[in-house]
């Protein structure tokens, strides 16, 4: 009994400590960044303006950039994710699984400054060759507007598209061969085409794969070094793809050696609080996306239709 | 060992299955072999299944029962490494043949499995998603109505009709068994079958099951796998007994248990092993 006591009160504390360390980094992230938070108050977040040299700081374009990167990524990533998944456990031969396992487990592996020296030499040239190429009708629009530079969010987006893959496809792989047998036995038992029978397992693993996809969101917010090195580091707020952009990682890694005066360094510390927030809610907002489909699933609320009448 | 060295399987199976029914068989199975890779687990199966009947095939876990059921509707054919020797008819077809449409026969040979497994949907989308993916509904009160009969005929109608559109996994697991019942006759499919549908379930559960394989057997030919004799001499018209992957005797459930002529099922049947 008082072994078990000991057991629990030694893990409670480890978890206890988790909580510890998130508010203390919540803490830490305000008191160093107060000056700043003093100053400009909540219109930190909606300011586009960012020049320390006049002493103004604003946030808005790095949380754009972070924002509109990690999504449009996301956007590329999620479909790719999932089809290398069910490809794996789904569809390959026996002998190619390992193999493609490995290989995406590996792409996880490689250091982002790799990606962003790939990026800079391989990508950002043949984005800077799309573009010019791009249809003049195409070039007025505003989200394709912009000089050929290559650096810029399309770069970034790409880059972070492919960094994210690996590790979506890996959860989703995962979650997928959790699904049980007896699932697709039903499908195909009904007579499910195999298309059928895989869209009713990606059905039973929804949160799962919806897990995945955040899983990878997160990672495209965090993303420092890769981004850093193609999105043009340029703060404003644009919609075009081609357009030199920033993000809020980005923006840090880059000033926070430059950064002379107190303002400028807490202003830099406020957005890492930013970046922090952000990546709360986003990850609540999974939890909650996550939470609601799983009770939806025990309880499928009404809908239109009606059973039909009984019969007398 | 010693006792399959005295087994000559199938040679009682034409003396009473033929001899009693005039019409052709349903199914017709003839010298059936089957591999999980290189590990034989059935060896020369042949036997015929009479329309409108309910056939329980019975034996000891791991005899080969399951499997056999499962190669009637090409179920193994999602099994890695599985392969299939002989011929198996349905309706005098071949349904291994290469221009065999899978889907189409799996459509008119439905099954049931041990454990239930409703998708995590609604009761009525349970029930609609084989007509759905089949494309066979027209209107939505079609579809509505058929939901309903196939729920009737699964004897679940009275006790869901209310909630319809709750969770099928808030159904107890009798329940659940007789929904996954219910979207397996949905399609109408000819032969129904059941692969130990009442092993997880209490024995009131059970009861309500078997009362519905009973009233079923009207309209759909029943091939049910159990490890319960009791459930197999209660329901079913004939009885095949494997062992050891083999079929060992195959007649009149009532005669299989009354008076095998294998020295192996009376050993079985009277609990003297299995």
């Amino acid at each position: 009994m008082r072994k078990d006591l000991g057991f629990r009160l030694g893990t409670g504390v480890f978890g206890l400590f988790l909580i510890l360390i998130v508010a203390a980094i919540g803490f830490e992230l305000t008191r160093q960044s107060m000056l700043s938070i003093q100053k400009f108050g909540l219109a930190f977040w909606t300011n586009a303006t960012w020049d320390p040299v006049a002493g103004e700081f604003g946030a808005l374009p790095f949380i754009w950039g972070t924002l509109y990167s990690s999504v449009l990524a996301l956007l590329i990533a999620t479909p790719i994710a999932i089809g290398i998944a069910v490809f794996i456990t789904e569809l390959c031969p026996q002998v190619l699984r390992q193999p493609l396992v490995f290989l995406t487990e590996l792409l996880a592996a490689i250091p982002s400054i790799v990606y962003g020296l790939w990026g800079i030499f391989v990508l950002v040239p043949i984005v800077r060759a799309l573009q010019v190429a791009l249809p003049d009708a195409l070039r007025g629009l505003p989200l394709f507007s912009g000089p050929p530079l290559g650096v810029g969010m399309l770069s970034a987006t790409l880059i972070l598209a492919v960094m994210v893959v690996p590790f979506t496809s890996s959860v989703a792989r995962e979650v997928l061969k959790s699904v049980p047998v007896a699932q697709r036995e039903a499908a195909y038992a009904l007579g499910a085409t195999r298309f059928e029978a895989i869209s009713a397992a990606l059905f039973y693993a929804r949160t799962g794969i919806v897990g995945a996809v955040m899983l990878g969101f997160g990672r495209a917010l965090g993303e420092t070094m890769a981004v850093t090195m193609v999105i043009g580091n340029n703060p404003q707020v644009s919609a075009s793809l081609f357009a030199p952009q920033y993000t809020m990682a980005a923006v840090l890694a880059n000033e926070f050696t430059e950064a002379a005066d107190e303002l400028y360094l807490h202003a830099l510390i406020e957005i890492g609080l930013v970046l922090f927030i952000i990546t709360l809610i986003v990850n609540s907002l999974s939890r909650v996306l996550i939470w609601s489909m799983s009770r939806s699933a025990k309880a499928v609320p009404s809908t239109a239709v009606q059973p039909v009448a009984a019969e007398a | 060992m010693l006792l399959t060295a005295t087994l000559s399987p199938t040679v009682s199976v034409a003396a009473d299955a033929k001899a009693t029914h005039a019409e052709p068989p349903k199914i017709d199975v003839s010298h059936v072999n089957f591999y999980y890779g290189a590990h034989r687990v059935l060896h020369d199966i042949s036997l015929q299944i009479q329309p409108n009947q309910v056939t329980a095939f019975i034996g000891p876990s791991g005899c080969g029962k399951s499997t056999f059921l499962r190669s009637l509707n090409r179920m193994n054919d999602i099994v890695p490494g599985a392969r299939v020797e002989g011929r198996v008819l349905v309706d005098g077809a071949d349904i291994y043949a290469p221009s065999v449409d899978v889907v189409a026969l799996r459509r008119k040979v439905g099954m049931v499995f041990q454990k239930s497994n409703p998708f995590p949907k609604s009761i009525f989308e349970n029930v609609a998603y084989g007509l759905r993916i089949n494309r066979m509904t027209g209107s939505k009160d079609e579809l509505r109505g058929r939901v309903e009969a196939s729920l009737k005929s699964a004897a679940l109608w009275d006790e869901v009709k209310d909630r319809l559109h709750a969770s099928a996994l808030a159904l107890s697991g009798g329940q659940q068994q007789r929904l996954c019942i219910a979207r397996a006759l949905a399609i109408e499919p000819e032969i129904l079958l059941m692969d130990e549908p009442a092993s997880a379930l209490d024995p009131i559960a059970t009861q309500r099951i078997e009362e519905l394989i009973y009233q079923l057997k009207s309209r759909y030919t029943i091939v049910i796998v159990t490890h319960n004799m009791q459930q197999a001499a209660r329901v079913s018209d004939t009885t095949a007994f494997f062992w050891l992957g083999k079929l060992v005797e195959y007649g009149r459930t009532d005669r299989i248990f009354t008076a095998p002529t294998e020295k192996l099922t009376e050993d079985y049947v009277t609990g003297r092993f299995g």
